[in-house]
């Protein structure tokens, strides 16, 4: 069950990775270029853990509203 | 729980910064606005003061006042600030070089003058901006670029340093930290008097490098496993906290701040 849209500013980000590593639910991998991409959207819990480790304002997190 | 407000306060058009892949100074600017956020503390009532290094160009990606001082000097500037304009919300963002070497004397007593001043110190154990020389609170023997074979001199907890100079609130953490690093802030932001954080911070391109802490995230790990809840940190015995550095909270009180303290002179 999804439960969080996380969403990466590609423009901002400046590839050192922190968002991969850090994310305890492994949402993110890194692709042939050295980017962060969203490789399991649905596994996030919305913790912000990889909004709070971004040095860069790339991250943003956004908690699905429940209907 | 939805986020407060916190972009309010940066300058998101004026992204991506100057900061080197994974420095620590982005991570703290957002510590600092989500904090500012959560306190609500309007742009318009809060001054960002920084002085010159790498840590000194976060002036560029705020929106709020802002006041870029010489370097060292900041604390001299925004206490002058403080007495014309008390009402003022003052964050100074200063780099280790900054703030302990050339600001030393300025340090120490807008601490002991307790100026209503919330002191944020990114600690990078260099001296980023002009190539990785050591600062004062480098620790002794690591590896910089004027110490190639380990600093010889000791270094100084600033911290200790703030408390005894008469700060009313000093805590230290990591950039690793990240929840307790906002809190911190927080709970300066909200004291009345001078209050102080220090931020270990990673220095990919220096400090890093140097002192061969691996990558990004190996840095961060270090973080991690180095700085230790100062409770923890001083049960220990004196040959195992070599190995370590503390972190929490080592100051909190209210003595008066310099504005009341001249307003109430000697009846205070
Ligand atoms: C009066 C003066 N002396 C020396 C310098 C050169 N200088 C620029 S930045 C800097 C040190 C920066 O180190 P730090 O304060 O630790 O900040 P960082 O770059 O690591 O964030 C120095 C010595 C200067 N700009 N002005
Ligand atoms: S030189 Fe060090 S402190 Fe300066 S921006 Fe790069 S990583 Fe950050």
């Amino acid at each position: 069950m999804k439960k969080a849209n996380v969403a990466i500013n590609k423009d901002l980000c400046k590839k050192c990775t922190i968002c991969v590593h850090f994310c305890p639910r492994k949402v993110f991998r890194i692709d042939q270029d050295g980017y962060p991409i969203i490789s399991h959207p649905e596994k996030c819990t919305g913790c912000r853990l990889c909004f709070l480790h971004c040095p860069d304002f790339a991250l943003e997190v956004e908690e699905e509203l429940d209907d | 729980m939805p986020l407060a407000d916190y972009k309010q306060y940066v300058a998101m058009d004026r992204l991506p910064s100057i900061w080197c892949p994974g420095c620590g100074n982005g991570t703290a600017l957002k510590a600092l606005a989500l904090a500012l956020a959560e306190l609500e503390i309007p742009p318009d009532k809060t001054l960002l003061a920084n002085g010159i290094g790498c840590s000194g160009r976060v002036g560029d990606y705020v929106r709020c006042h802002r006041f870029h001082g010489t370097h060292g000097r900041t604390l001299a500037f925004v206490t002058g600030i403080k007495l014309v304009r008390p009402e003022i919300k003052a964050v100074c963002f200063l780099g280790d070089g900054d703030c302990a070497a050339i600001g030393m004397s300025h340090f120490v007593h807008s601490a002991r003058r307790n100026v209503d001043i919330a002191t944020i110190v990114v600690n990078n154990f260099n001296y980023g901006m002009t190539g990785g020389q050591f600062s004062p609170l480098s620790p002794h023997n690591a590896i910089t670029s004027t110490s190639s074979s380990g600093k010889p001199e000791p270094d100084i907890d600033i911290c200790k340093l703030a408390d005894v100079a008469g700060a009313n609130y000093v805590s230290r953490t990591t950039i690793y930290h990240v929840t307790e690093m906002k809190n911190y802030i927080k709970e300066a932001l909200g004291k009345k008097g001078f209050s102080f954080v220090e931020i270990i911070s990673p220095c990919p391109t220096y400090y890093a490098r140097y002192n061969k802490l691996g990558n990004i995230i190996q840095q961060l790990e270090w973080l991690k496993d180095k700085f230790i809840p100062i409770e923890k940190y001083n049960q220990m015995e004196d040959a195992e906290k070599e190995n370590f550095f503390w972190r929490g909270r080592l100051t909190d009180r209210n003595l008066p701040d310099l504005l009341s303290a001249y307003t109430l002179g000697s009846r205070g």
